[in-house]
């Protein structure tokens, strides 16, 4: 019996287990759309741009490990997804994006909103789809959640003409996927693992870095296990915060650019780096030539090209994390008993001095609230039982140094894009994935501007996610760029007229609080944190605040620059709680 | 170094630009590709040419195997192997020459696969050595145009024994 090809497409994603699709609608697509309006199991929630959507479906995924679905109309609708998509890339963040196409009789006449959407989408996709045959939606989209799931995962976009939607074909749906040319390694070379191992028995100074794919692959507990039974300290890249629990007192926290004293001192002193599932940004190497001088670096990755591709790699294992670390594990625990505590005693007090000398701190101020100071109330509030999203910029650095998170799937944030806008749908893909969960973006004024239209889906769906606009009047993570190194020519950073957050809150009919004094700060988290509905917080904080540490584009990890502002007696020195 | 890399690929719509596209977005050279269908119709397959350091080079072959088209990447350069182009030249020597320019096609064993009064096109095949020996020999007398395939490769068979 043959049935339309949008009841293929829907049924096929509802094989897949979608619940939600995040979209938006338009001349081509209204066959889905007719499609979905009595859909029974799957419900498609209305945005207010194709950039909400695909950071909606981006935040779902990062908060769930599910893929995250999109679907929006051709041309302008399609092109509005690039940019979700490049940063589900960057993070190998597993969508799948469905967008409609002009008929395929059409496709290349420059047709009424024809956009080659699959051309324009070619490097920043995992893989594209255009489907010409209906028979062929049900294999392409079993597929597409295959490739974009499995392996390094990333974003899948199926670009599909009208008349495929519109037209009538088979529904067949298939039970297994096979893709000859596709089949990545996830175990790795159990000769490595042992060389692996071996390394870590025989190192005075081992660091740990984990990133994101400790999280995507949900090796957590494993990486756990590893950093306690050897006693090696773990310092997680902003892509794997929540790998490894910041208060645990191995963890060193994040390294590079704006990461702890300890974790970039660490790094450059280490003999050993075990490296899991990060793929050494050069916001984490620094100067790559003076990046770890004296270490032996093991390199786990699922993907072989990000091994070798800027850093020298000892021991490359290509595998998934979880697999690699289940292994090196049971080698490990098999292997003859060593002394871990005696062996490591000498580097972990190294650690602790260095975490002494220079712990993460701020000025903390009566009069003008810090920002650092929202993130240390908000943590308290919270008790860290929340989902964290941020935008881009010194909010985002601030996010990822003060707050604390104990478990993966908790801090969702654009690393390798750096994606303004980013934050605030992803926090409601978020929500929607969890509906009784705390979910809070952790905003700045410029970026929260980016996708504002957004609080409207939020409204109507009844998706209470907070926001805390740290608001500084700037583009502050520019302007902080233009004090230290464009000798104070703010070019264009200053936002000149920030829009009253709370009272767009109030015409979108979400609720706006404002703290303008450190006294209203912890009064205005718990009222948001009380309130049913989204919530914007504008804290206006203190402009001049700066990121740090702070190591300068190019320079070594361990040429970090500190506040030094402000004399030191006129303010009280704030340590926080000491991340032991 | 320079390095031949043959690429076998799904025969799908777009194959050709998703492969050309990763050279051009991560800034890899390409000297030549060349592609045409296999055995199988359901596959291509590619040589490339390119140049480039060791690291690189290693960073190419990975890059390519990620590919989801790719089904097999083989770097030749430490492979026994057959190379061939060939080069299409049109020449238009002056009355004096004529005589010589057949003459060097012959010992390149070349053709002359279409003449006018005033011009010859040759073709010549073989290695890339012979084929800039003869583009070198015959620049002198005339070379209106020429076009080259690029390079094709293949394995060679490995003897018993
Ligand atoms: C879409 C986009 N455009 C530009 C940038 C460059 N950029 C990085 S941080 C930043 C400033 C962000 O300002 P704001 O959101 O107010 O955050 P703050 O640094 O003040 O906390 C800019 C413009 C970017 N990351 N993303
Ligand atoms: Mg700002």
């Amino acid at each position: 019996m043959k049935v339309s090809g949008a009841e293929i497409v829907v049924e096929s994603l509802k094989k897949e287990g979608v619940t939600h699709i995040f979209g938006y609608p338009g001349g081509v697509v209204l066959n889905l759309f007719d499609y979905l309006y009595d859909a029974k199991g799957i419900k498609l929630l209305l945005t207010r741009h194709e950039q909400g959507a695909t950071h909606m479906a981006d935040g779902y995924a990062r908060s769930t490990g599910k893929v995250g679905v999109a679907l929006v109309t051709s041309g302008p609708g399609a092109t509005n997804t690039v940019t979700g998509i490049a940063t589900a890339a960057m993070d190998s963040i597993p969508i799948v994006v469905l967008t409609g196409q002009v008929p395929t009789m059409l496709i290349g006449n420059d047709a009424f909103q024809e956009a080659d959407i699959v051309g324009i989408t070619r490097p920043c996709t995992k893989y594209n789809y255009l489907v010409k045959n209906i028979d062929d939606l049900a294999d392409t989209i079993r597929e597409a959640f295959h490739i974009a799931s499995t392996g390094r995962p990333g974003p899948v976009l199926i670009d599909l003409p009208r008349d495929i939607s519109a037209g009538m074909g088979n529904f067949n749906w298939p039970e297994k996927v096979q893709i000859r040319s596709y089949n990545p390694t996830v175990e790795g070379n159990r000769k490595m693992i042992e060389k692996a191992a071996e390394e870590i028995a025989k190192s005075k100074k081992p660091v740990i870095i984990a990133g994101g794919g400790v999280i995507l692959s949900n090796a957590s507990e494993d990486l756990r296990e590893l950093a306690e039974l050897t006693q090696i300290p773990v310092t997680t890249t902003l892509m794997g915060i929540g790998s490894f629990p910041s208060v645990h007192p191995l963890s060193l926290g994040m390294p590079g650019m704006h990461g702890t004293y300890y974790a970039n001192m660490a790094i450059q002193e280490s003999d050993l780096i075990v490296a899991i599932g990060m793929r050494f940004d050069d916001r984490v190497t620094g100067k790559i030539s003076a990046f770890a001088p004296h270490a032996t670096i093991v390199h786990i990755d699922i993907d072989p090209t990000s091994i070798r591709k800027n850093v020298h790699v000892d021991i490359p294992i290509v595998g998934d994390s979880k697999n690699v670390l289940t292994t090196l594990n049971q080698i490990v625990k098999a292997g003859q008993k060593t002394q871990w505590g005696e062996i490591r005693k000498a580097w972990l007090k190294q650690l602790d001095d260095w975490k002494e000398l220079k712990p993460m701190c701020y000025r903390y101020s009566d009069t003008i609230i810090k920002p650092q100071f929202v993130i240390e109330k908000l943590y308290e509030a919270t008790g860290g039982d929340a989902i964290i999203t941020t935008e881009v910029g010194q909010n985002q650095m601030w996010a990822a140094q003060f707050f604390k998170f104990d478990k993966p799937r908790t801090f969702l944030s654009s690393g390798g894009l750096g994606t303004m806008g980013y934050g605030f749908p992803a926090a409601i893909g978020a929500q929607v994935a969890f509906p009784d969960k705390t979910v809070i973006d952790i905003a700045g004024d410029g970026s929260i501007q980016m996708n504002i239209q957004e609080l409207a889906t939020a409204v109507v769906y009844e998706l209470p996610v907070k926001v805390a606009i740290l608001n500084n009047r700037y583009l502050g993570m520019v302007r902080q760029w233009q004090e230290l190194f464009f000798k104070e020519r703010y070019s264009h950073s200053h936002l000149n007229t920030v829009p009253d957050f709370v009272k767009v809150a109030e015409a979108y009919s979400a609720v706006g609080l404002r703290a303008e004094k450190p006294s209203e700060v912890e009064p205005v988290i718990r009222e948001a944190l009380k309130t049913k509905k989204p919530v914007f917080m504008d804290f206006v904080i203190d402009w001049k605040e700066k990121v740090f540490p702070m190591v300068p584009a190019g320079a070594a990890i361990d040429q970090m620059m500190f506040d030094e502002e402000e004399p030191k007696k006129e303010a009280r020195h704030k340590k926080l709680k000491a991340v032991k | 170094m320079r390095h031949t890399i043959s690429v076998q690929v799904e025969n799908k719509f777009g194959v050709l630009s998703r492969v050309a596209g990763l050279f051009s977005g991560r800034g890899y050279n390409i000297e030549s590709i060349s592609v045409g269908e296999t055995l199988d119709p359901k596959i291509s397959v590619m040589t490339i040419v390119t140049r480039g350091e060791n690291q690189i080079v290693e960073q190419i072959n990975k890059q390519l195997n990620k590919l989801i088209d790719v089904i097999k990447v083989q770097d030749l350069f430490d492979v026994d192997h057959v190379e061939r182009e060939m080069v299409l030249i049109k020449i238009a020597p002056p009355q004096e020459q004529k005589a010589e320019v057949l003459r060097l096609a012959e010992i390149f064993r070349g053709r002359v696969v279409d003449s006018s009064p005033k011009t010859y096109t040759i073709e010549i095949t073989g290695d890339e050595k012979k084929i800039e020996a003869f583009l070198e020999l015959v620049k002198p007398m005339g070379v209106k145009e020429f076009v080259r395939s690029g390079k094709i490769a293949i394995a060679r068979e490995k003897s018993k024994g």
